[in-house]
């Protein structure tokens, strides 16, 4: 009698599951946030501390504001693999150019290549309908070759990181990393740009129904140019992040976060094909990652084997949620 | 004729440009002979493969941005198992290799099929796998090839009552490029596979209610697609004796030499010679650039914006093509 009055409720358990996920997409990430927490300091006892806290999250920053650009892009069915270049370009010129100029100069110096880059981008996707997924590739490789030959020349001036920078991305204050700093005004700045702004709105607009946001007024390529640059902004800012953490100026700075970036903004809940997503989502998926990149390292598993699993993770990601979407 | 032309014209156009820049590439540097068409040759060599590869996912209305990715995989798994391994061996790593790409390239589009999410994210999650898996092949460029594949590319081809003049302009390589590629697309074209694939990348559903099994012909389309990568990854191992497991800049130049190659991003239609002379035409304007004793890293750049351009030429073209219903 038990067994015939249960029988429905796992289908209709799914169902709900299914839909609270997808009304409350945070709650399952958290918790799964936790899980991993909780597996690191099983295999690890001891490993959770203030120290290790802050240090994670110095790590996830950058990650998370990298993770913010392609939120923003995503939502309008687009992403910007560029930004691993940009971030590296602003970084590498920064720590070259502060040498002989003034910290101000150097630091505009360090945005150009950023604005350019995003330019770029959003002309080619707004105006010239590129893929975005092509054009950032392709500007990506032209902004590394720009940097190959840019290294040639200053080869003899050398390298240094600012203090500043220094201080912002590893320093500590009363156990909160400095990076915070930066970091909470921006987050703060993108969710409320993306839940209270008409550019916000636009945005998911565009990336809801693009036919009808044109044919409702909006000026595509203008929105499309504007996110772009955004982005690449973005990107230059986390580029001097970064420098001051990692503190070794090269030509790969940046470019092993491309990757997590696309996976922590698919994990926060964005979806790939634009309208629905949101930044505080993408914010945890970094977190998630960057402690699921701890307990990997902990396992000793290879750079190799991580990329596979961050492959099949936005796939499987991807996947899971347009089940969900259709089911709706 | 006047059909043969209209058909044939957008190829027939960019054989004139090729022809063209030969006579420019032999004004610049009148030493310019058949020793330099031979290295010329051996350069394509990857590149044409690759533009096989991304051609015939195109034709059937999708595309793969794992080309680069499957190439380093692939060239880096023969590398490592010709390390050290005698030469008879070599026999048995080239169809091993080769059916490799065949069964991951079908992993690509039944993953497309089975999860139904769009192929431009299914292959970029496949890249990442890919190129973790080249990264667990083998962690640093290394690995060897074995001799009699080596000299496969290099050299002439002695053809019988040909004068020796004419004999110096048959490189090997091209040889092999010719032959690797009609082995594999004449009998496509001729049968009722070929077709289907045209079919299902000009209209999906007509194909469908005219009983094409479009799932099946989408996967062998990707299966085809990992074929001509293998044999690309299979031609980087051999002109160069090692396999590297980072990606070279393939995906982009594939992308840009089928646009140039007259076919269409859309799909359905287009054929495989326009692309395989447009990878000529962007390789030999490396060439000249070279010749005209350009940095190495600028001739890079200049080759980034020229393929950038083409795509958004592509591009540009296609929307502007489909309002009047008349596509180039």
């Amino acid at each position: 009698m038990t067994d015939i009055a249960t029988m429905p409720r796992p289908v209709s358990f799914g169902r709900r599951l299914k839909r609270f996920m997808a009304d409350r997409p945070l709650i399952p990430l958290i918790i799964l946030l936790i899980i991993l927490v909780v597996i690191l300091q099983i295999l690890r006892p001891g490993i959770l501390n203030e120290r290790w806290i802050a240090n994670t999250a110095k790590f996830a920053i950058p990650l998370a504001i990298l993770a913010g650009c392609q939120t923003m892009t995503m939502l309008t069915g687009g992403i910007d693999l560029s930004v691993g270049t940009v971030a590296t370009m602003s970084a590498f010129i920064m720590a070259t150019q502060i040498v002989n100029q003034d910290p101000a100069v150097a630091f505009l110096l360090a945005m150009l290549p950023a604005v350019l880059i995003g330019l770029i981008n959003g002309i080619g996707v707004g105006v010239f309908r590129v893929h975005p997924l092509i054009m950032t590739l392709g500007t990506s490789l032209i902004g590394t070759g720009f940097l190959q030959v840019y290294q040639r020349t200053v080869i003899a001036s050398g390298a240094r990181i600012p203090d500043f920078l220094n201080w912002l991305g590893t320093g500590l204050t009363y156990g909160f990393p400095n990076a915070l700093l930066l970091f909470v005004p921006v987050a703060v700045l993108i969710v409320f740009m993306l839940n209270r702004t008409g550019f916000g709105r636009l945005l998911y607009a565009v990336g809801d129904n693009e036919r009808a946001a044109r044919l409702s007024g909006v000026r595509y390529w203008q929105v499309i140019t504007a996110l772009y640059v955004l982005s690449s902004l973005l990107a230059g800012i986390t580029g001097l992040l970064y420098i001051g953490l990692i503190k070794a100026p090269s030509l790969s700075l940046a470019e092993p976060l491309v990757l997590p970036s696309v996976a922590a903004a698919v994990i926060g809940g964005t979806s790939i094909f634009g309208g629905r997503g949101g930044y505080t989502g993408t914010i945890v998926g970094a977190l998630i990652l960057t402690v699921l990149t701890t307990l990997l390292t902990i396992l000793q598993m290879p750079e190799g084997g991580r990329r596979i699993l961050f492959g099949f993770i936005v796939l499987f990601v991807t996947a899971a949620y347009l089940r969900i979407i259709e089911d709706r | 004729m006047s059909r043969f032309l209209r058909n044939q014209g957008w190829v027939a156009g960019l054989f004139a440009l090729l022809i063209f820049l030969f006579v420019v590439t032999k004004l610049i540097q009148p030493g310019y002979g058949s020793g330099d068409f031979g290295s010329l040759a051996r350069a394509v060599l990857p590149y044409a493969f690759a533009v096989a590869a991304q051609t015939v996912v195109v034709i059937a209305g999708g595309i793969d941005l794992s080309v680069a990715a499957m190439m380093a995989l692939t060239s880096v798994t023969a590398a490592s198992m010709m390390n050290g391994a005698s030469e008879e061996y070599a026999l048995f790593v080239v169809p091993f290799v080769l059916a490799m790409g065949l069964v991951l390239g079908a992993l690509n589009g039944a993953l497309i099929v089975v999860t139904r999410v769009p192929d431009i994210v299914v292959t970029l999650a496949m890249l990442f796998v890919l190129q973790g898996a080249a990264l667990l092949v083998l962690g640093a460029p290394g690995g060897a090839a074995a001799e009699w594949l080596k000299a496969s590319v290099i050299g002439t081809v002695p053809i019988p009552g040909l004068p020796d003049w004419a004999d110096a302009w048959v490189p090997k390589a091209l040889a092999l490029l010719v032959v690797c590629l009609c082995i594999v697309w004449i009998p496509l074209r001729r049968s009722r596979l070929g077709l289907s694939i045209y079919a299902i990348g000009s209209n999906e559903l007509a194909a469908f209610r005219s009983g094409v099994p479009v799932a099946r012909t989408r996967i062998v389309a990707y299966a085809l697609s990992g074929l001509f990568a293998a044999m690309g990854g299979l031609s980087l191992t051999i002109s160069t004796g090692i396999g590297a497991p980072i990606p070279g800049p393939y995906l982009l130049a594939s992308v840009a030499a089928v646009v140039l190659g007259g076919v269409a991003l859309g799909g359905g239609k287009g054929g495989l010679l326009g692309p395989i002379i447009a990878v000529f035409v962007l390789r030999l304007v490396r060439t000249d650039l070279t010749l005209l004793a350009i940095d190495p890293n600028v001739t890079a750049i200049i080759e980034g914006a020229i393929m950038v351009a083409v795509v958004m030429f592509g591009a540009f073209i296609t929307i502007r093509g489909r309002p009047l219903g008349a596509t180039p």
